[in-house]
């Protein structure tokens, strides 16, 4: 049975058209989940995949009687965020309740920053295709992530259908910081890429700060895009659709395209847009409607009575702001000095978003040459048939120099070594243990390689003939056929010298 | 085991202060497992004619007990209250006691944790004897919203002991604990114990944790000590009250030196103190007897030394208002929770209705109409469009009103109001009308909305013969000078009656047996 809400045909206009017909407006908002030792409001562990219901206390069960207290941690680390997106920290600010009422929230209100956030008015910059685009933070502020439903008895575990639901309240309580940007102007035909790029920027600075783990896999950090068509530029907003918890980069990018040619069929056929969320839907690579939005919600916005106002000390501020790291701009450019990549070359790492990989390559002993061809080579071919991050591979930076160490001490080919990151991706162990199990061993030497070499010579007489006329690229097919006896285990380069030496003798 | 003890003594035991139970078990004279038992049997005796209590803990009590006596005979210091029996409001979480706040909601709840303030008193070795009848959500001026019946006042069984916390008044009143303890949002404490002839202290806002107390409204909320003498109020107080982690309100200050400042106005020396009276907490709307008992009281500190002015606090007559918009907009969010998915009572769930209905359902069934009156209230004054109205007015008196308190403060020490216009009226004459229930409050709200401290003190029974309360009110973190002026016209009343006033209430049937 079919589980989605009724979705009318959506003509779809070509993305080209659409960006040419109308001008793109997106507002993203980010959610990062706080690596913090305990929750926003309680000292319950944080730590990810533990049994349901196993890291819970009165307080982030909403019991009755049960009293919030913020941890400072995640404070700190709002700061942090803050004040790396170049906002200002606010001298005092509060904490809000939002009401609303979902299954798994324990107390049918979620505390959050409403008008008072702790960092607001930032500016970043994304660069796409060589073009550099600002990106205006609105703000970023703090609140509580809820807990997990699981729909059971149902065929695909969605609500409906299903005959009961679980809870799981582990999460409910998690930090989270939530980075919504002013409207995003101006980025045409690259609005897809921005709302990528700005994600990945976003997810590269946070991971600098060593504030979350950002696995967009495991929900840690999750954005909402909003996009909204107009006529012109000089036209007033349209009305936007926001497009919920999409959690990669390549989601990202497909659903704002994809809004953007949904928007612009609705439109062109002299529709409206509804103000509503929608649910992104990674195998069809659509979106579906979900809540309406167009009688806006009302949240009942009062500022949370159970808490005090925070007010960051001006010296902590300053503490913070001068131990910020490296901006990743600043980053970029002593990498592609260090790596002495050219142009061309450092635009493919840092769009295939190879750059912290790469540098831990390296870190761990590769040259920046070998590092960059595995990643943006093999590796991403690898990520992108999976549908994964680079980080989410299955290799680590480090197994990846070992293999390239393994290949310039001459005990790997090319060929060897993709069979042992094969091994390695697939769970086989260590390179060591993978080449020491499947028995990758690079002959280059010894009786076998000879008499294999001696065996094509026989084999192909016609062929020595040639080489011996003079024609040596001829050398080629004689290489293969070794290759071919030996199972692609030995020296490719030792056994044309063989062939010749041979041929010649 | 030794004898029980004769109905004689167990009479006498029953009508024994905090104080003077403390020093009893402490000397020996009666162990805490008689006194424990004693009050039990007082209970079992009158208390289906009082209703003051919803859950009695006899085991519990009783182990409580013993354990004080175990720790006495062992030679372990006692503390100041260790074997006093206590009535503790079913708003507070006591781990493993039914716990309601008074509400088919949470019927059959166990909490999992202890209040803070539970913690405290069991570490003190109080012994609680059970949870005490509320309003529902401790919203009400006469326990007629429990959701479990009505407490009875024992002064006249067919009037209100006060509201929300009439079963902790009714139970002092009705010598059925010698401390009970509760919670003021609006008068909660200090109007019950003004028309039980009991005395009933508001602490400062933050002076002792709302950690494990059912929240009606989190920024007016404030749990306190009940009593029958202000010194055993004072001694409560230090016991419950201080700077507590779990709530990030409490204020991390010592607590003030109310048990000094009680014993030291039992002296009955007020001279130095500037006691101001409010001019706008008088006047129409307030029963005569209730009026002259106030001058009375007022005359009677002045020729204990203390000087004595009016004063105006011309906001205080929007606190009402006020208050009955930012109460229940915090209700409304505090009681969201309430959803039949977690814990309580749970209505239609048989498969046949969605989540949405069994919440629907639930509520309907599980909350009573002055809460739904009140959801009603606080959802509307919060709701976009009408917040800057409402809510947002609210609390922009609300700081008027604390200017006015500050204004007074810089000319007296304390001020001074009749606790309730009116002594209590008849169960069922106001249930129907809640603006005339509501009015109950006028003289308590304005030191909730400022956050600071006040105490009812019983100053005389009025022309109907119920008792009237006198209320002092203290800046915030100044809750001594409330026990400094309580204890003073305390001593000085019983010394012209020859005795406390509860001694005039009438002797519920059982209380000889």
């Amino acid at each position: 049975m079919n589980d989605r809400p009724y979705e009318p045909p959506q003509e779809l206009v070509p993305f080209e058209e659409a960006v040419a017909d109308f001008d793109v407006v997106m507002g993203i908002e980010v959610h990062v989940e706080l690596s913090t030792a305990s929750k926003m409001f309680c000292g319950c562990p944080t730590e990810f995949g533990a049994e349901p219901n196993t890291q819970v206390c009165p307080v982030c069960l909403g019991l009755p009687g049960a009293l919030p207290v913020l941890n400072r941690t995640a404070v700190e680390s709002a700061m942090r965020i803050g004040l790396a997106l170049g906002c200002s920290i606010a001298e005092e600010c509060r904490f809000a309740r939002k009401n609303y009422f979902y299954p798994d929230m324990p107390k049918n209100f979620q505390t959050s920053q409403y008008d008072e956030p702790i960092a607001f008015d930032g500016v970043t910059t994304v660069e796409v295709e060589g073009r550099s685009f600002d990106i205006a933070i609105e703000r970023a502020h703090m609140e509580e992530d809820t807990g997990k439903s699981l729909h059971v008895g149902g065929a695909t575990g969605r609500i409906h259908g299903a005959d009961h639901s679980l809870v799981d309240y582990n999460r409910a309580g998690i930090p989270l910081i939530e980075i919504v940007t002013k409207p995003i102007e101006g980025t045409g035909a690259l609005a897809p890429q921005v709302a990528r790029a700005y994600v990945a920027h976003l997810r590269e600075l946070v991971r600098g700060l060593g504030v979350s783990d950002v696995r967009m896999e495991q929900g840690s950090l999750r954005a909402d895009l909003n996009v909204s068509l107009r006529r012109s530029p000089s036209d007033e907003f349209g009305t936007r659709s926001e497009t919920k918890n999409v959690n990669s980069l390549r989601s990202i990018e497909r659903a704002v395209r994809y809004e953007i040619t949904r928007h612009a069929g609705v439109l062109s056929s002299g529709g409206r847009i509804v103000q509503e969320t929608r649910h992104w839907h990674e195998d069809t690579g659509v979106t579906t409607s979900g809540r309406s939005k167009e009688q806006a919600e009302d949240y009942r916005y009062f500022p949370e009575p159970d808490l005090v106002p925070v007010a960051p000390a001006r010296e902590q501020v300053e503490e913070l702001r001068a131990s910020l790291p490296e901006p990743p701009s600043v980053r970029r450019g002593r990498l592609a000095e260090a790596w002495g990549f050219s142009e061309l070359e450092f635009r493919d790492v840092v769009n295939a978003g190879a750059l912290s990989v790469i540098e831990e390559t390296v870190e761990a002993g590769a040259s920046p040459a070998a590092a960059r061809k595995w990643w943006t080579g093999e590796l991403a071919r690898r990520a992108n048939v999976d549908g994964l991050e680079l980080e989410e591979l299955a290799i680590t930076p480090a197994a990846v120099a070992r293999v390239q160490a393994l290949v310039e001490s001459g005990a790997l080919n090319d060929k060897l070594a993709r069979q042992a990151i094969d091994g390695v991706l697939a769970g086989e162990g260590t390179p060591d243990e993978v080449v020491a199990a499947r028995g990758l061993q690079v002959v280059s030497d010894g009786g076998a390689l000879t008499a294999a070499v001696d065996e094509a010579l026989a084999a192909n007489p016609d062929v020595v003939e040639k080489i011996r006329s003079g024609k040596v690229a001829a050398a080629g097919a004689l290489v293969g056929a070794v290759m071919k006896a030996t199972k692609g285990q030995a020296d490719a380069a030792r056994v044309r010298e063989l062939v010749l030496e041979r041929v010649g003798g | 085991m030794s004898e029980p003890l004769s109905s004689e003594a167990a009479a006498e035991v029953v009508r024994l202060t905090a104080s003077q139970v403390a020093a009893a078990v402490e000397s020996g004279a009666v162990s805490a497992v008689e006194v424990a038992q004693a009050h039990l049997d007082r209970i079992a005796a009158v208390d289906d004619d009082v209703h003051a209590f919803l859950h009695v803990d006899t085991e519990g009590a009783l182990a409580a007990a013993r354990a004080v006596d175990e720790r006495r005979s062992a030679g372990e210091p006692l503390g100041p209250l260790a074997g006093v029996p206590l009535a503790l409001k079913d708003v507070l979480t006591q781990r493993g006691i039914p716990t309601t706040a008074g509400s088919r909601m949470l019927e059959g709840w166990r909490p999992p944790y202890d209040a803070t303030v539970t913690a405290r008193l069991k570490a003190a070795g109080v012994v609680i004897l059970g949870k005490t009848n509320m309003d529902e959500f401790a919203m009400g001026s006469s326990t007629e919203h429990s959701a479990y019946g009505p407490t009875h006042n024992p002064w006249d069984l067919d009037r209100i002991p006060g509201g929300s916390g009439g079963g902790s008044a009714a139970a002092l009143a009705a010598y059925e604990a010698p401390l009970a303890i509760g919670t003021d949002t609006g008068g909660s404490i200090r109007q019950p114990g003004a028309v039980t002839g009991t005395v009933g202290v508001k602490p400062t806002y933050g002076g002792v944790s709302r950690y494990g107390l059912i929240a009606f409204s989190s920024s007016l909320d404030q749990a306190g000590p009940c009593a029958r003498t202000v010194l055993d109020a004072a001694l409560l107080h230090e016991v419950i009250g201080g700077y507590d982690p779990l709530d990030s309100t409490s204020i991390d200050a010592p607590v003030p030196p109310v048990v000094e400042a009680a014993r030291r106005g039992a002296r009955g020396d007020l001279s130095g103190v500037r006691i101001g009276v409010v001019r706008e907490l008088s006047g129409e709307g307030y029963q005569p007897g209730v009026e002259a008992r106030f001058r009375e009281a007022v005359e009677l500190l002045t020729s204990l030394g203390a000087s004595v002015t009016e004063v105006s606090c011309p906001h205080f007559g929007y606190a009402l208002a006020a208050y009955y918009l930012i109460a229940p907009s915090e209700a409304s969010s505090n009681l969201a929770r309430f959803d039949a998915m977690r814990y309580g009572l749970r209505v239609g769930d048989d498969g046949e209705h969605s989540a949405e209905e069994v919440m629907a359902m639930t509520r309907a069934a599980g909350f009573g109409p002055e809460v739904k009156r009140r959801i009603m209230l606080g959802t509307y004054a919060l709701s976009s469009g009408y917040y800057d109205a409402y809510y947002g007015s609210a609390q922009k008196v609300r700081t008027l009103i604390s200017q006015d308190f500050a204004a007074a403060y810089d000319q007296v020490d304390v001020l001074v109001s009749p606790t309730t216009p009116t002594t209590a009226f008849r169960l069922g004459d106001k249930v129907d009308d809640p603006l005339a229930m509501y009015l109950n409050d006028l003289c308590t709200i304005p030191s909730n909305l400022a956050g600071g401290a006040a105490i009812s003190v019983p100053c005389g029974l009025s022309d109907d013969d119920l008792p009237v309360g006198f209320q002092v009110m203290a800046p915030a973190l100044a809750d001594d000078r409330l026990y400094l002026v309580g204890a003073a016209l305390e001593a000085a009343l019983v010394d012209r009656w020859g005795g406390p006033l509860l001694d005039r209430a009438p002797a519920l049937e059982g209380a000889s047996s």
